[in-house]
């Protein structure tokens, strides 16, 4: 279900002393199935912009067109578009709210008036698409779980309304590696078995590198630079002049190359510098 | 008496919980020090630094700042003082709408006089390089600037040691930095004793030690290069080594000449210039 963003701009309490443009002329097609990387800072739009996408906010000019559908047209069922649309905020694990698991997870599918087979059908999935087992912890409390497996269940919630597009806010902020490793892992399992297009919205390059097709990145309410991990991070100076940080093999492979080196810096994952620093090391002999 | 905190046998257990939090810790962080705590979540090292300021005592064991026995009541109220905490979200330590005002708030708490207040306020946001920000009301600071706004409230207190449980977690990459070189300067030219909680392993590299804790004990310490050069180890826990270490560790595994014990990426360069 492909999204097209075309000049969007933004402005919070126009006409106001707090006036402030939050976005400005942001053009962006998001195709059916693709998975995006959104990065910038704290304040630099990427907010702003995926609230656009369900229209939780509207835009001060421009247009957002979910599915062929332009979502601020007068008699568009923004049910029907936040449906399509899920998304999952920042510490999602706030939003819980229920006395079971099961009943948490519910929530979203009931309202939907689905008949009560189904709701269960969907929790059970949701569930299980999340890493967790239905039976052992549908009963159990949101509240007494870990952060980890609460944050799990906050996404199993927006996942059974059964999105076409996902997009997910700092899903992995103050979880340790190897509940970072879970959840993401998780992300690229529920790409692979619903061919959903995802939208990560994440502060740590590292992580982004490894697992998008494309990068899209925000400074002071504009799209600054939109396309590959390779093309992107190609921008390498343009990146660290507005404070943003390249994955530390991609900086150790342009610093190597500006040292006269002959390495390919198209460099995205430890497993790749590896690759060409051992192919590099054996034409010297060294390997 | 040692200028120093002290846990000797430490065991705490969450009234709630039937597992114990931390198993047996002893551990001492010097004066002067800066010590970094890493360890998966859940491993007990928040626990572990409410210990360290009375917030919690021992289930068992005991410890001691300076001396003081956490478990005395009458001590409490001198080891707060000695024992500053900054904690993961700033927007739960900031009191005042003034950030002068919201530096002001734990000096004036311990009845300091006034005159002494305005100096320690204005000491303390030059420390953390926010003196242009004296006026300004808190909500409209950056991530990283409210946090620092945080950590001055904690120096203008006087606290000798200072413990950060993941004072950047929520922060992005821009307002991470600007903590980590406030903690860096406080710990070298301010002198204070630094115990900082991260999940961010290059973080951890800017301590003198680091302190890995797993499923409620130490279960390493030592030297950055030492910890980070045992890859397999802390995977096996749970935890990451930064980029670099990991890539000069998978090169030594093809047989090239790489140290183990690399943390940077310049140290990464001078290592493989020579080779490529």
């Amino acid at each position: 279900m492909p999204i097209v963003v075309k000049n969007l701009t933004h402005i919070y309490m126009p006409g106001t002393p707090f006036e402030s443009v939050a976005l400005r002329d942001v053009n962006w097609n998001v195709e059916d199935g693709e998975f995006w990387g959104l990065i910038g800072h704290t304040g630099s739009g990427k907010s702003t912009l995926i609230q656009h996408l369900n229209g939780l906010l509207k835009p001060t000019w421009g247009e957002v067109i979910v599915d062929g559908v332009n979502i601020s047209e007068r008699g568009v069922n923004l049910r029907e578009i936040r449906q399509k649309v899920g998304l999952v905020f920042q510490y999602p694990e706030h939003q819980l709210f229920e006395e079971t698991v099961e009943k948490d997870v519910a929530f979203g599918p009931k309202n939907l008036g689905l008949p009560e087979e189904e709701v269960t059908r969907r929790v059970k999935e949701a569930l299980e698409l999340v890493g967790l087992k239905y039976d052992e912890i549908k009963d159990r409390s949101p509240f007494e779980l870990s952060g980890g497996q609460m944050r799990r269940v906050a996404i199993a919630g927006v996942l059974a309304m059964k999105p076409k597009v996902l997009i997910l806010d700092e899903p992995t902020v103050g979880l340790d590696p190897r509940g970072r490793d879970e959840i993401l892992g998780q992300i690229v399992r529920l790409r692979e078995r619903q061919n959903i297009t995802v939208i990560l919205v994440s502060h740590s390059m590292e992580d982004i590198a490894k697992l998008v097709d494309k990068i899209a990145v925000m400074h002071k309410g504009r799209m600054v630079e939109s396309g590959t991990p390779k093309q992107v991070f190609k921008n390498y100076e343009a990146l660290a002049s507005i404070g943003l940080d390249i994955p530390q093999v991609t900086h150790l492979m342009i610093k190597l190359k500006n040292k006269g080196k002959d390495v390919a810096t198209d460099v995205l994952t430890v497993e790749e510098a590896e690759a060409e620093i051992l192919r590099a090391a054996r034409r010297k002999g060294h390997a | 008496m040692a200028a120093e905190i002290l846990a000797e046998g430490v065991c705490y257990q969450y009234s709630q919980s039937s597992k114990m939090a931390l198993k047996d810790v002893d551990l001492r962080i010097r004066k002067g020090e800066f010590v970094a705590i890493i360890g998966p979540n859940g491993s007990g090292k928040s626990t572990l630094a409410k210990l360290f300021n009375g917030l919690f005592v021992p289930t068992k064991g005991r410890v001691t700042v300076d001396g003081l026995d956490t478990r005395d009541r009458e001590n409490v109220w001198k080891i707060r003082q000695k024992v500053g905490m900054v904690f993961q979200n700033p927007d739960n330590q900031i009191v005042a709408t003034v950030v002068e005002e919201d530096v002001a708030f734990g000096p004036e708490n311990l009845g300091v006089p006034p005159e002494e207040i305005r100096k320690r306020v204005d000491e303390a946001l030059e420390i953390v390089e926010l003196k242009d920000f004296a006026q300004k009301p808190p909500h409209l600071l950056s991530g990283g600037q409210k946090q620092r706004v945080a950590i001055a409230g904690i120096i203008a207190m006087r606290p000798d040691y200072i413990i950060m449980d993941e004072p950047t977690a929520m922060l992005d990459p821009v307002g991470r930095k600007e903590v980590i070189n406030t903690v860096k300067r406080l710990n070298r030219e301010e002198g204070k004793t630094i115990v900082l909680i991260t999940h961010f392993m290059e973080e951890a590299v800017e301590a003198a030690r680091v302190i890995v804790m797993s499923e409620g004990r130490v279960v390493m310490e030592g030297s950055p290069r030492e910890i980070f050069s045992k890859v397999g180890k802390l995977k096996a826990i749970g935890l990451d080594v930064p980029q670099v270490t990991e890539l000069a560790h998978r090169l030594r595994g093809q047989g090239l000449a790489v140290r183990n014990d690399v943390l940077t990426i310049d140290e990464m360069v001078e290592c493989l210039c020579p080779l490529l």
